[in-house]
């Protein structure tokens, strides 16, 4: 179910749309946003909000990679495992992730902490390797910032090694 | 070479340039809008980007101004206009900066296209992992509805425009631009069959525009400083202008690079990408994304406009070179490039829903060295099979890497066929240290 501080969002996504569906997506992220998956109850609600069948947003749900449906890990790591990350080592990063995570691609670390998941391209292709990690991007990633990302994490919640706005080649970094 | 000036990412060069109104405006910014926004006429508006030659940079190349002028003058219910920030043409990343770092010129050339077409209503269609993107775009756009640039009545001039984010959700297929429509209304990301085209029946079936990130940020400079300059600069007369080619690989300099159309591949790669790294030696070049053919070090004397690269044999795409170096396996590339296609397929059309799954199984047995000589022939007659029979250009897209690699490194195949095995395993993947090469 949405929370009442998501509810106060939903009338102002439905006003920019001349047909309710439009808002489809909107929702479904608003949804993801709130647990970090999109659960049968959140597809009634929408179903309901939209005046369309539960099926339908079904439909719509499962076509999109980035909806979960199923709950996941508190960070959700996104290795880029496409051609152009894969050719400056997206595949040792899979690696590294099983090495310090022990979770290969699909899995989630036993304390709810971490998911990992191979997926393609994230448009950051003269940056790689790389990850998505929830909302935020790092990017040329080496054994060692991975490290700091994991440990941060696990600490803070955070890290500051997340990239962007970005720009690159950026003369501002010089590492 | 020397005379050339930046012109997209001519701001963001600035030191602490962060791409704030405040910003924007003292570089120059919104004043576009001035000079057109109830004082030319949107048909002056249209003639101006049609004497440009300014074509789409997306991908398909299409003239932005003609396409403006397909949408109906006397239709009397909304119009819209899209952009396309879905940015997922694998080896592209241009348009994650030009929005990132210079939100307002990206949207200045919104509401100069929409005055153009008569919308008043815009959308902008982001990837749903470009977050900061959508972040940033919305933080601009309020900044412009402050001041005046959007909303009603803009600056006084009696036009009205409103324009809103959009979020994807992670579906490459969504950058096609009736499956973006598709996806919009609220449906799965399927493109549509054409015709009609978006320009008659498009959002809501209504006539809409639908132009990309890179395509709208050059609207301004080309109604600040004339058709005629820009006509001027990069490849004249059928590819004018500047591009911001995403280059990726086996180079010392990755990124984002602006520079003139009709420059050759081999400047690119050493002028600005720094050359090929660690000493290697160039074995491919890809040169507009992960739907264009594969070229080799024998095209980097070709040009970069739209017609040398399709003269080559491949296409200008959505301006990202991916270069690979010699101890690249072929077959392994395409492979990792078939896995991206199966898994993006929208599973409309049988033929690439299906075809793509069976040119996977292949390429995976290839690579694993239990190919079959009569595989190579099967995979052309299933890439025959799948090209050009499809809703949109994703079939004709996903058969470019099978197709080209067997056409320039046919043996490759033949030796993963007679070794058994991959003779290039765990040297394409090994980590090549892209964290720390960069010089400045």
């Amino acid at each position: 179910m949405f929370s009442a501080e998501a509810k106060k969002k939903i009338p102002e996504i439905l006003k920019r749309y001349p047909i309710k569906a439009s808002a489809m997506l909107p929702l479904l992220n608003l949804a993801q946003e709130e647990e970090g998956w999109v659960s049968e109850e959140h597809m009634c609600e929408i179903a309901k909000l939209l005046d369309l069948t539960p099926p339908k947003v079904y439909e719509v749900a499962t076509f999109y990679t980035m909806l979960n449906l199923k709950p996941i890990g508190k960070f959700h790591l996104q290795v880029c495992k496409s051609l152009m990350c894969a050719l400056v080592g997206s595949d040792t990063l899979i690696q590294w992730v099983d090495q310090e995570l022990g979770i290969t691609p699909g899995e989630t670390t036993e304390d709810g902490m971490f998911t990992l998941s191979a997926v393609e391209c994230l448009a950051s292709c003269g940056t790689g390797p790389m990850m998505q990690m929830n909302d935020d991007y790092f990017e040329r990633l080496t054994l060692e910032r991975f490290r700091t990302v994991i440990a941060d994490l696990r600490s803070t919640g955070e890290c500051e090694l997340a990239t962007g706005p970005f720009r690159w080649p950026d003369p501002e970094v010089t590492t | 070479m020397a005379a050339f000036k930046k012109v997209l990412l001519k701001n963001m060069d600035k030191r602490g340039y962060t791409g704030l109104l405040k910003e924007y405006e003292k570089a120059g910014g919104y004043q576009a809008i001035r000079t057109v926004l109830g004082k030319m006429k949107p048909d002056d508006l249209i003639d101006v980007v049609k004497r440009s030659g300014l074509r789409g940079r997306g991908g398909a190349g299409f003239p932005t101004g003609v396409k403006w002028g397909f949408i109906p003058k006397d239709h009397p219910g909304p119009k819209y206009l899209c952009c396309n920030a879905d940015e997922s043409e694998p080896g592209t990343f241009k348009d994650r900066q030009l929005m990132e770092r210079d939100p307002h010129q990206m949207i200045e050339g919104i509401i100069l296209a929409s005055y153009a077409v008569g919308a008043k209503t815009s959308y902008i269609y982001i990837r749903g992992e470009f977050i900061l993107g959508a972040k940033i775009l919305n933080r601009a756009l309020a900044e412009a509805y402050k001041a005046g640039y959007l909303g009603t009545n803009i600056l006084g001039s009696g036009t009205d425009l409103d324009v809103y984010v959009h979020r994807g959700a992670g579906a490459y297929i969504c950058g096609e631009e009736t499956a973006l429509l598709e996806s919009l209304e609220g449906k799965r990301g399927k493109p549509r069959s054409k015709p009609p085209f978006p320009a008659i029946f498009g959002l809501y079936g209504k006539p809409t525009v639908i132009n990309n990130v890179e395509t709208l940020a050059n609207i301004p400079h080309i109604v600040n400083r004339g058709p005629e300059w820009f006509m001027s600069i990069g490849s004249p007369p059928k590819s004018p202008g500047t591009r911001v080619f995403s280059l990726s690989g086996h180079i010392s300099r990755p990124g984002n690079y602006e520079v003139p159309m009709g420059i050759t591949m081999r400047e690119m790669l050493e002028d600005y990408g720094g050359g090929m790294r660690d000493g290697k030696k160039l074995k491919a070049i890809i040169p507009g994304g992960a739907s264009a053919a594969f070229l080799t070090p024998e095209h980097l004397d070709v040009k970069l406009d739209f017609e040398g690269i399709a003269e080559a044999g491949s296409m200008l795409g959505s301006g990202a070179i991916t270069f690979m170096n010699e101890d690249t396996c072929m077959v392994w590339a395409a492979e990792r490039l078939l896995e991206f296609f199966h898994h993006e397929s929208c599973g409309k059309c049988t033929p690439c829903r299906e075809g793509s799954m069976w040119l996977l199984q292949i390429m995976h047995r290839m690579e694993a060295g239990q190919g079959r000589h009569e595989d190579l022939d099967l995979l052309l007659r299933l890439c025959g099979n799948i090209a050009g029979q499809t809703v949109c250009a994703f079939g004709d897209a996903e058969v470019a890497p099978i197709t080209s690699t067997l056409k320039h490194f046919r043996h490759e195949y033949e030796a993963h066929i007679q070794e058994g095995c991959c003779p290039f395993r765990g040297k394409p993947s090994e980590l090549v240290g892209t964290g720390t090469s960069h010089q400045h």
